[in-house]
C-alpha cells in the first residue's frame, strides 16, 4: 500500500513539474532551493491576491520563495522607475502596467524574454490573445512581459431592470444618459432607499482617467486603431481642443447628475461594491465586474447583470476642423448601424516582468514563476474569480464555457459577458492606451488633475479642454516633441 | 616656585602636558560636537542645497540613474506664472468692488498699525520687518479676493493657509478649554486626561481612513444620522469647504490632545499664590484667566503654537487620504502638491514647491515670534495700569 501511495506522489510530482516545464522531480523540487524573488505589484487586493495565493504552490513545485510586495498604484510607477534607475534592485519582479513599459525597456531595465517564451511550451503562448501579445508584452518586436490579465472597459447594465422598463442596452452614449436619468433615485435593490442610475469611478489620483478616455474613443476614433486618440500622429498636436473631446467631457460630467452624490471621491473598488450590491444600474469598468457579479458572497445582481461593447456616437471628429461631423462611410468605416465604437484597451492588462539586473537563478526563478502564473492551469481557475483582477486574456479561455458555468455564471451571462469581450478584441477600431514616454504624465497628472477640476465645478468644458492641451504640449516639449512622435507611431504601428 | 628651580626637567614634561591639556581643552569641544555636526550636515544641509540645485533643473531618469539639466528658474516660473499658477497660486478672477473694499480696509489698518508701531520707537530693524509682514498680509488679502471672485479658486498656497490658520486657532481654542475644564475639580477628569489625549496616538493614516468612514453620508457609521437630518444626498467631499471643513476637523480631532496637554501641564505650573491671592481679592474667573494665567502660559502658548503652525504647514496625510485633494484641487495642501509632483517624477516642480513651502514657514514662523513675542511684556504691564 505504501509503495502504491509512494508511486502516485511521484506521479502527481511529475505531472506538476511536467507543467512547469522543468526535467524532472527531483530536480524541480530542488531547482530553486533558497531562492527569494521578490515581485512587486500595487496594493490591491485584486492582481496581488491570486500573486499571494499561488506563491506557496510554487514554492512547493520548486523551492522559490515568492515575496509579493505591494505599494499604492499612485506611487507605482515613480516607485519602480527610482528603484531600477537608481540600481537599488530591491525588485526582481513586477506585475505591472505594460503602458509604462517603454520607460523601463529602453533604458535596459526589463529583461528580453523572448526566448524563454519561445522555449517555454507549458506557457502555451499562442493561445495568449494576438493584442495582447503585441501590445502588452512585445516591444520593438521582442517580448519583455508575460500577460496575466486582458483589460478592455465595458459598460454593465443590470438586465433585469432594463428588461422591466422596456430599454435596451445602451449603444451611444446619449444612450447611456437616458438610461441612468431613468433609473436615479429609483430602489433598485429593493430595500426602500434611493439607488443611482450610473457609477463610474471618478476618484482624482487613482485609475479613474480611463473612464473618461472610454467615453471620448467613440467621438475621436473612428478609421481604426492606428488613427490613435491622443495626437495628431503628424504633429503630435493633442486631441483634445476638439468639439469631440468637449462632447466627451459634457457626457462624462453628466454622467454625474445620476450617480452617488460623492461619486467624485469613489475610486473602482467602490463603483463595483456599489454595482453588485444592487445599487447602480449601469457602470462603467474592466472586465472584473463580469466575475464579481456571479460571487454568491458579495453579489446581489447574480444573473441580472448584461455587458455591452462601450457605446459609441454617431458623431465623429474631423480631425482637420476640429468638429464634429455626421458618420458616413468615409469617416465611420467601421460604424455598426451608423454608430461609431471605439473599444478601449484601457491599461493593457496586468503582466509580469523581469529586472534585468538581477543574478541568473533569480531571473529564472521570478521568469518560472510568471509562467506559472500565467499557464492555463492557473490562469484559466483566476480569470473567473473576481477577487483575483484578473480578465480573460487567452484563447482557451474565451472557447471554454465550462470554465464560466463552473464559476457561477448561467450560460446566457457568460455568451453575454464574453460576447462583450469578443467584440471589444475584435474591434478593427480599438483605442489604444497611450504608450509613449512617461505617459502616466499626460494621463495621470494633467488629464487627471483638469478632470478632476472639471468635475468639481472649478473649471469649465472649454478650460479643461485648454489645460489638457496645453500641460500635455508641455510635457511633449520638455520630453523631445520628435521623440515621443516617434514612440507614438511605434505603438500605432503608423509607419 | 620651587618646584621650578628644583625639576627643570620635571618642569618641562609638566608645560608640555599643560600644553597638551590646553590644546585638548581647546579642540575637544569641536571634536565631540564633530560627529553630530557631520550626521546633521550628511542628513540635513547637504539634502537641502542638493535640492536648492534640484529645483533649478530637469530630473530625468535613464539607464543607470539620472540626468540633470539646469534650467534656472523655470520651474518657479511655471508655479508662479506659467501653465501650472493656477495649483499654487490659484485661478485669480478679477477683484469686485467689494473685494477692492475688503483690499482697502485691510491696507489701511495695516498702514495704521506701522504708523503706531513707528511711533512707540521700534528699532529700524523691526520697523522693517513689519513692513516685509504687512506686505506679506495685502499679497494674501489680495490673493483671497482675487480667488473668492467668481470663477476664482484657492491654489495650494490658500488652502494650506487656510488649514494652518483656521485649524491652529480651533486647536488651540479646544485644546485650552479642555485644559481648563480638566484643571477643575471634576469627577472622572483622570480619565478625561487620558481620554483627550488617545487622538494623538493614532497614526495620521488611521485617523484619515477613520473620518473618510465617518463622512461618508451613504454607507459610513453615521448614515442613518445623515440621512435622518436630510443630508443623505450630501457628500462632503464633493464640495471645495465640505472637503477642507472635514479635513479641518479630522486635524483638529488628532492635534487638539497636543495642545491639550502641554497647555495643562502649563496651566497646572502656573504659581498658585497667585491665583489664590486674586481670589482672597475677590477677583472673578475671567479676570483671574486674563492677569494671571494667560501672561503665565503665554511662553508656553508661542512654543506651542510655533511648533503645531510649523506641523500644519506640512500636513499631508489627511487630504491624501480623505479626499485625494478633491474635488478638484480644492482640498490639496502644499505639501500633497509637492508629492503629487514628485509622483509624476517632476522632481524640479516638486523641489520648487517645497522650497516655496520653506520661504513661507519661515517668513510666518519668524514673523510670529518677533510679534507675538514683544506681547506678553504689555500683557504683563496692563493690569497695572
Amino acid at each position: 500500500m505504501k509503495q502504491w501511495k509512494r508511486l502516485g506522489m511521484a506521479v502527481a510530482l511529475s505531472a506538476a513539474c511536467g507543467a512547469l516545464g522543468m526535467a524532472g522531480p527531483a530536480a524541480a523540487q530542488l531547482k530553486y532551493d533558497g531562492v527569494t524573488v521578490n515581485v512587486v505589484t500595487f496594493t490591491g487586493p485584486q492582481i496581488a491576491e491570486p500573486l499571494q495565493r499561488r506563491a506557496p504552490d510554487f514554492q512547493k513545485l520548486t523551492g522559490a520563495k515568492i515575496n509579493v510586495i505591494t505599494v499604492p498604484f499612485s506611487d507605482f510607477y515613480n516607485k519602480l522607475l527610482n528603484d531600477f534607475a537608481t540600481g537599488t534592485n530591491s525588485y526582481d519582479a513586477t506585475v505591472f502596467a505594460p503602458q509604462w513599459m517603454v520607460d523601463f525597456i529602453e533604458p535596459g531595465y526589463l529583461q528580453d524574454i523572448t526566448d524563454r517564451v519561445k522555449a517555454d511550451a507549458a506557457l502555451k503562448w499562442n493561445d495568449i490573445g494576438p493584442f495582447f501579445r503585441d501590445f502588452s508584452a512585445t516591444y520593438n518586436g521582442k517580448v519583455y512581459t508575460i500577460p496575466l490579465d486582458g483589460d478592455f472597459q465595458m459598460v454593465y447594465y443590470r438586465s433585469d431592470l432594463l428588461k422591466q422598463a422596456n430599454m435596451a442596452p445602451p449603444k451611444t452614449w446619449d444612450d447611456y444618459i437616458a438610461i441612468a436619468k431613468a433609473f436615479q433615485g429609483k430602489d433598485l435593490d429593493g430595500d426602500g432607499k434611493p439607488d443611482y442610475g450610473s457609477c463610474i469611478a471618478k476618484k482624482r489620483s487613482a485609475q479613474s482617467y480611463w473612464m473618461v478616455l472610454s467615453v471620448a474613443g467613440g467621438f475621436l476614433q473612428s478609421k481604426g486603431t492606428g488613427q490613435g486618440l491622443f495626437f495628431d500622429t503628424e504633429t503630435m498636436a493633442p486631441l483634445v481642443n476638439n468639439e469631440a473631446f468637449k462632447a466627451a467631457l459634457k457626457v462624462y460630467v453628466e454622467t454625474t447628475k445620476y450617480a452617488p452624490p460623492d461619486e467624485i471621491n469613489l475610486d473602482v473598488g467602490d463603483t463595483r461594491g456599489l454595482f453588485t450590491s444592487g445599487r447602480c444600474a449601469l457602470t462603467l469598468d474592466w472586465g472584473d465586474i463580469g466575475t464579481l457579479a456571479v460571487d454568491p458572497t458579495t453579489s446581489k445582481v447574480q444573473d441580472k447583470v448584461g455587458a455591452v461593447v462601450l457605446p459609441g456616437s454617431s458623431k465623429v471628429l474631423d480631425r482637420a476642423s476640429g468638429k464634429l461631423v455626421d458618420c458616413t462611410k468615409e469617416t465611420c468605416p467601421y460604424a455598426v448601424d451608423g454608430i461609431n465604437h471605439a473599444p478601449f484597451a484601457a491599461f493593457g492588462g496586468w503582466s509580469g516582468a523581469i529586472n534585468a539586473a538581477k543574478d541568473q537563478k533569480v531571473k529564472d526563478a521570478a521568469y518560472d514563476f510568471l509562467s506559472y502564473m500565467s499557464q492555463p492551469e492557473q490562469a484559466n481557475v483566476d480569470v473567473t474569480i473576481g477577487k483575483t483582477g484578473f480578465n480573460p486574456y487567452r484563447t482557451s479561455q474565451f472557447e471554454s464555457l465550462d470554465l464560466w458555468l463552473k464559476a457561477g455564471m448561467s450560460k446566457a451571462a457568460a455568451e453575454n459577458y464574453l460576447g462583450a469581450i469578443k467584440d471589444s478584441l475584435n474591434s478593427p477600431n480599438m483605442v489604444l492606451d497611450l504608450r509613449v514616454p512617461q505617459n502616466q504624465r499626460y494621463e495621470q497628472v494633467v488629464l487627471d488633475t483638469a478632470v478632476a477640476r472639471l468635475l468639481a465645478g472649478e473649471i469649465d468644458v472649454d478650460k479643461a479642454a485648454t489645460e489638457i492641451e496645453t500641460g500635455w504640449n508641455e510635457a511633449t516639449e520638455e520630453l523631445g516633441k520628435d521623440a515621443q512622435l516617434k514612440a507614438y507611431r511605434a505603438a500605432l504601428g503608423v509607419k | 616656585m620651587q618646584y621650578d628651580v628644583a625639576e627643570p626637567r620635571g618642569r618641562l614634561i609638566d608645560e608640555r602636558r599643560t600644553d597638551f591639556m590646553t590644546w585638548a581643552d581647546r579642540v575637544s569641544p569641536a571634536a565631540f560636537i564633530m560627529p553630530a555636526v557631520l550626521v546633521i550636515l550628511a542628513l540635513s544641509i547637504f539634502p537641502l542645497i542638493v535640492s536648492v540645485y534640484l529645483s533649478l533643473a530637469r530630473v530625468k531618469f535613464e539607464k543607470g540613474g539620472v540626468t540633470v539639466t539646469f534650467i534656472g528658474l523655470l520651474n518657479y516660473k511655471k508655479l508662479l506664472f506659467g501653465t501650472q499658477q493656477f495649483h499654487l497660486i490659484g485661478t485669480l478672477m478679477p477683484i469686485t468692488p467689494l473685494g477692492w473694499t475688503f483690499v482697502s480696509i485691510a491696507v489701511a489698518l495695516l498702514a495704521l498699525w506701522l504708523v503706531t508701531t513707528a511711533r512707540h520707537g521700534v528699532a529700524s530693524i523691526g520697523l522693517v520687518g513689519r513692513l516685509l509682514v504687512a506686505v506679506a498680509v495685502v499679497a494674501l488679502v489680495l490673493l483671497v479676493a482675487a480667488t473668492a471672485s467668481e470663477g476664482g479658486q484657492l491654489g495650494t498656497i490658500g488652502v494650506t493657509l487656510t488649514y494652518v490658520l483656521i485649524g491652529v486657532c480651533v486647536q488651540y481654542g479646544l485644546g485650552l478649554g479642555l485644559a481648563l475644564l480638566c484643571v477643575q475639580n471634576l469627577r472622572g477628569r483622570g480619565f478625561f486626561r487620558v481620554v483627550f489625549f488617545l487622538p494623538m496616538m493614532i497614526t495620521p493614516v488611521g485617523v484619515a481612513y477613520t473620518f473618510r468612514m465617518l463622512t461618508d453620508t451613504t454607507k459610513g457609521p453615521f448614515a442613518p444620522l445623515w440621512q435622518w437630518v436630510g443630508l443623505g444626498d450630501f457628500a462632503w467631499a464633493a464640495t471645495a469647504w465640505g472637503a477642507r471643513v472635514a479635513v479641518m476637523i479630522g486635524d483638529a480631532w488628532q492635534w487638539t490632545p497636543f495642545m491639550f496637554i502641554v497647555l495643562l501641564a502649563a496651566i497646572e505650573g502656573q504659581p498658585r499664590e497667585q491665583v489664590e491671592a486674586a481670589n482672597v481679592d475677590g477677583a472673578n474667573h475671567w479676570q483671574i484667566f486674563r492677569f494671571i494665567t494667560w501672561p503665565a502660559i503665554m511662553p508656553v502658548t508661542i512654543t506651542l503654537v510655533l511648533i503645531r503652525v510649523i506641523e500644519a504647514f506640512k500636513i499631508v496625510d489627511l487630504p491624501n487620504v480623505l479626499t485625494n485633494g478633491g474635488p478638484g484641487i480644492a482640498s490639496e495642501s502644499m505639501t500633497l502638491h509637492a508629492y503629487s509632483a514628485w509622483r509624476a517624477l517632476d522632481i524640479g516642480g516638486s523641489a520648487a514647491i517645497a522650497y516655496m513651502l520653506m520661504f513661507i514657514v519661515t517668513f510666518f514662523c519668524v514673523a510670529f515670534v518677533n510679534l507675538v513675542r514683544a506681547r506678553p511684556a504689555g500683557a504683563a504691564t496692563g493690569p497695572q495700569r
